[in-house]
């Protein structure tokens, strides 16, 4: 990696400071992907602002919001009993992520302000409804995802928790990449008070989607049968190596299609 | 004391320093003031070297030197050398364009290296040599065989038109042809064998050290051949005599052939200390792994089988091309000719083949023997062929094959493609085989598998290989440009312990057990008592190294013609102690003994006789316990055997489970079973990885888009079953330990068992074929396409 200036701030208004004087100082929270990046030499930031000393850590569960301090490791969250008891499907998407060793390491925070297009808990934000909670401000989910690596928070801005509405039932399923075990499509299906919400991440090409047909659908009839056959066009999918769009397109309704037994 | 000797299932001595961390690998080879290099490598497949800047560099911090090929070229160094030598149908020599050990001119393939930074740390080599200025000219690329044979293709060495290495063949073309014309029918089969990135656990690592005072120049390096290295790079690079240079290869973290070949940073770092007058040490980051390590397989074929009405094999014509890389790799040339097209008849009495292979350059990494090395590729090519004659015929797969089988009393058998079997038994090792996978009940599995909604499929490979190479006369007279045998130094210590000095390399493979257990054997010394040295030119007299399954059987022979001088000598001293004739002295047990008599002296005795000789036959006998053998083998030996796979596929992904496999092989005597079902299924492991998963993918442009662990799909322990693994072994009639080879049986066997099995379970689609990997997403297509579609790639 190339040289940087390290800062380990103790408090978020240092943090944020911190960041917000300086356009290339980035922020560092469990660093399973900014590390390998740092290792590749394919950032060449001015300071890395360790978030590992602000706290924002811990789950909570209260008038039927999970909240989940930006800190939390996925470990933590996928052995958490309040998440496997609300939302039983965030607490094993969490144990979905990576290896044990990323679970150790990697925080929600961390992966939703990333928004790798194949990252698992967009997905849940996504199709949860979830609300970001910042340093200044609360995001929804809708407004917060703005494409592939791209997110709603300004420069600076740091996530401090994500808020979760108790779904009244909900699942994650993922195909995974052979190689690097990423999501080539992964679905988050639930069942909301204002209606099925489906999303999806791995397959878009402008990251985690929420899909309308589908979600029309599973509004008027939550189950496998009622999406099957639903098309989704490969037009917006992503190609590679590993699968091309028509084939992530078909992966798509296999596997929101098993989400949606999966939830029951 | 437990029984240690052959046929044990001994724990590898080897194992205690790995799994608590404690090896010795290469890089952690420390020198006093030592330096670290770093490659700076070319991102473009091909263009021409306009200018490089090294100023800015040679002042960064830390910074003590910057090489280029320039500077290479202005010291007496050459090119990295081939070790074979293949000639034209026509007679003529090969095309051997130069390797320069650091580019001169041009580029060739990304990964070429193009200049070398020395610094004190080497962060400060990786900073430096981002300052490395150099103005390219790109210029269009052969990145595939199909782009280098295209007409008006990219020139990848200006001297060799046309991108070919050598237009080779095997066999009577006109005599084949001719059986082709009065064939009953022709079955033809067109197909790739996928290219392979080897991805040891270890990447490569090299330090070189040179001694001002002796003018010794010592190199640590992770290879599966310290002398051939030293061999190589001593008389065809650097110009350094043999006394002069020593290299080691410590611990080494596997190898599959990738280690064998004689790499530029080597030399390198050998140089480059002399130069700087202190240490440099040079590790590879995995990223330069993939586009610097030699890769493997990479044919485009097309296999023809002429057959009569019965489906008995009147004849097989084969033309396969071989992607060469961009410079010849140590070994190369060898691997798809006399390790492939030899070994086209496999387990069969085709009585005539005909096969041509083209060798092509094209602007990838060089291509070299992996795991295997031509066998896989002539098997797959061969098991999916006899699986096509099946489909095209409708006769049983299983019934194709015991019709055409050599017979178990042909032996020993000459094909028509040079090679001598001395022993087999094809029959047997299918019908264990038959019965250890349950193929009678297989239908009853697809029946249950279908009503769980899965695709079940099972395939049969039944294959032989050539391994424990080879005699070196015959070698030679095929262009090798070495000797094949191997080293044994036995030394027998004063009190009776053994150190035996091995030029064979373990990088994995628990030599040091293995070897240990033939001492045991013959010479009857308890295995904590024996020690087993390797890798270490300034330690064991010579040797050839470890690659073609050869340590055994080659290696091993060499210990047991060393031991036998030992007896021999040992029974010259106890005849002298015991008053008895040499004649009458018999050796058992450790012990040696006047025959019909009580009087015996041990092993012990006769050593500790033999180092403090006061009452010694000291004017017949020099003192000392300590004998060499040099093992030349008189044949390859043929291990041989049966695989089957059983897949299910799930039809709305596409994706395939291996279920089921099972492998009875026949790899001789065995000396550790443990030993072998682990190199079995580590064989099986990688061979299910090049049918599933492994790909090397370059696009039209020649970049490596599989170029790191995210997009190069390395087989986990999920993509694995359980491998059930048994041996039904015939003698090797021609070494001493009858034993033939069992480090490579598991990747040829297995890759076309497991398409086989996916052809079979996609045959409602008319499946016929399928080019590996058979990713989930080339399945998905094919049955997306719906039944009948009559071919797949």
């Amino acid at each position: 990696m190339y040289d940087f200036a390290y800062q380990k701030p103790g408090s978020l208004a240092d943090a944020v400071k911190a960041l917000g004087a300086d356009g290339d100082a980035k922020a560092l929270a469990g660093g399973m992907t900014y590390i390998p990046v740092l290792k590749q030499r394919l950032a060449k930031p001015s300071t890395v602002v360790d978030l590992s000393g602000l706290g924002m850590k811990g789950i909570s569960v209260a008038g039927g919001v999970v909240k989940i301090g930006a800190m939390t490791t996925h470990m933590t969250v996928a052995n958490s009993a309040e998440v496997k008891s609300a939302i039983p499907a965030l607490a094993a998407l969490a144990g979905m992520i990576g290896d044990d060793a990323v679970r150790h390491r990697g925080t929600i925070g961390g992966s939703i302000a990333n928004n790798d297009p194949a990252a698992d808990y967009p997905a849940a934000a996504l199709a949860l409804g979830a609300t970001i909670v910042t340093d200044r401000r609360s995001i929804k989910a809708d407004d917060f995802f703005t494409g592939m690596f791209s997110t709603a928070l300004e420069q600076g801005e740091i996530i401090t928790a994500v808020e979760f509405p108790v779904p009244a039932k909900a699942a994650y399923e993922k195909f995974r990449n052979p190689a690097s075990r990423y999501a080539i499509v992964g679905v988050f299906v639930a069942r909301t008070a204002g209606g099925a919400r489906v999303a999806v991440t791995g397959a878009g090409q402008g990251g985690v989607f929420r899909h309308a047909e589908m979600e029309k659908a599973l509004t008027g009839n939550f189950s496998a049968a009622a999406i099957k056959g639903i098309k989704t066009p490969p037009n917006d999918l992503n190609g590679d190596i590993h699968a091309s769009s028509e084939y992530r397109a078909h992966l798509v309704g296999v596997i929101a299609g098993r989400a949606v037994a999966k939830a029951g | 004391m437990a029984f240690e000797g052959i046929g044990a299932s001994v724990r590898r001595k080897e194992d205690a320093r790995f799994l608590n961390g404690r090896g010795n690998y290469t890089d952690d080879i420390n020198r006093p003031g030592q330096l670290h290099a770093y490659v700076k490598r070319s991102d473009r497949p091909h263009a021409k070297i306009n200018s490089i800047d090294t100023a800015a560099a040679s002042k960064a911090p830390g910074v003590v030197a910057v090489f280029t090929g320039a500077d290479i070229a202005a010291e007496n160094i050459g090119g990295l050398p081939c070790g074979w030598q293949i000639h034209n149908k026509d007679g003529s020599p090969m095309a051997e364009p130069p390797h320069p050990v650091i580019a001169v001119g041009k580029v060739r393939h990304v990964g070429d290296p193009i200049a070398v930074v020395i610094a004190e740390t080497k962060q400060q080599a990786k900073d430096a040599a981002e300052l490395v200025a150099i103005d390219y000219t790109d210029l269009p690329a052969a990145a595939s065989l199909a782009a280098a044979l295209a007409p008006g293709a990219a020139t990848v060495h200006d001297d060799v038109p046309g991108n070919i290495c050598y237009d080779w063949h095997i066999g009577d073309k006109a005599i084949v042809d001719g059986v082709f014309a009065n064939a009953h029918k022709v079955v033809r089969l067109d197909l790739t064998n996928n290219r392979l990135i080897p991805n040891a656990m270890e990447p490569r690592a090299a330090v070189g050290d040179y001694d001002v005072n002796s003018g010794e120049y010592t190199l640590y390096t992770t290879s599966q051949n310290p002398h051939v290295i030293r061999l190589l790079m001593g008389a065809f690079v650097l110009h350094i005599p043999e006394n002069k240079l020593r290299v080691v290869a410590p611990d080494v973290g596997g190898g599959f052939g990738s280690k064998i070949y004689h790499y530029a940073e080597e030399a390198i770092v050998t140089w480059a200390s002399a130069k700087v007058r202190r240490p440099v040490k040079w590790t590879a980051e995995r990223t330069e792994s993939f586009m610097s390590d030699a890769h493997g397989r990479d044919h485009v074929s097309t296999a023809e089988m002429a057959i009569d009405a019965q489906g008995t094999f009147l004849g097989l014509r084969v033309s396969t091309q071989a992607n060469m890389g961009a410079y010849l790799s140590t070994f190369a040339p060898c691997v798809p000719t006399y390790l492939y097209a030899t070994l086209l008849a496999g387990t069969y009495k085709t009585p005539v083949i005909y096969c041509e292979v083209k060798a092509v350059f094209t602007n990838t990494v060089p291509v070299d023997a992996y795991r295997g090395a031509g066998r896989p590729e002539a098997t797959f090519l061969l098991e999916r062929l006899v699986d096509a004659v099946a489909y095209d015929t409708g006769i049983d797969r299983v019934d194709i094959r015991r019709r055409n089988f050599i017979p178990a009393d042909a032996f020993p058998y000459q094909t028509p493609v040079a090679l001598q079997y001395d022993s087999g038994d094809y029959q047997t090792t299918l019908a264990v085989a038959l019965k250890n996978a349950d193929w009678a009940g297989f239908e009853a599995r697809r029946t249950a598998a279908k009503a769980r909604g899965k695709l079940r499929g099972i395939g049969i490979s039944t294959y032989l290989e050539a391994c424990g190479i080879a005699p070196s006369a015959v070698a030679g007279s095929l262009g090798a440009r070495a000797g094949l045998y191997e080293v044994a130094n036995i030394r027998v210590h004063p009190t009776g312990s053994v150190t035996v000095f091995t030029g064979s390399h373990s990088h994995g493979q628990g030599h040091e057990t293995t070897f240990a257990q033939l001492v045991v054997d013959q010479l009857g010394v308890p295995l904590d008592q024996i020690d087993v040295v390797h890798g270490d030119t300034a330690k064991i007299p010579f040797g050839m190294g470890t690659y073609g399954s050869r340590s055994l059987a080659v290696g091993g022979s060499a210990m047991v013609k060393a031991m036998d001088k030992i007896i021999a000598k040992g029974k010259k001293i106890a005849a002298h102690l015991m008053e008895a004739s040499v004649e009458d002295i018999e050796f058992a047990n450790n012990t040696f003994t006047v025959a019909g008599t009580d009087k015996s002296k041990t092993l012990t005795d006769i050593s500790l006789t033999a180092y403090v000789p006061h009452n010694y036959p000291i004017d017949e006998l020099e003192p000392g316990l300590d004998e060499t053998a040099f093992y030349d083998p008189k044949n390859f030996t043929f291990p041989g055997g049966c695989h089957i796979s059983e897949v299910e596929i799930d039809p709305d992904t596409g994706t395939v489970a291996v279920v089921n496999f099972t492998a009875v092989d026949d790899v001789g005597r065995v000396i550790n079973p443990m030993i072998v079902e682990g190199q079995v299924q580590g064989g099986i492991a990688q061979g299910i990885g090049q049918a599933l998963l492994e790909a090397a993918i370059y696009d039209e442009s020649g970049q490596l888009i599989s170029g790191s662990m995210m997009d190069y799909t390395m087989p986990r322990a999920d993509n694995l079953p359980n491998i059930h693994v048994a041996t039904e072994n015939t003698m090797c009639t021609h070494n001493p330990l009858g034993s033939k080879g069992c480090g490579e049986v598991g990747a040829i066997g297995s890759p076309p068992a497991v398409i086989n099995a996916i052809c079979d379970a996609l045959k409602d689609y008319g499946v016929r074929h399928m080019n590996m990997p058979a990713t989930s997403g080339k399945i998905w297509s094919i049955i997306n396409a719906g039944p009948s579609k009559m071919a797949a790639d």
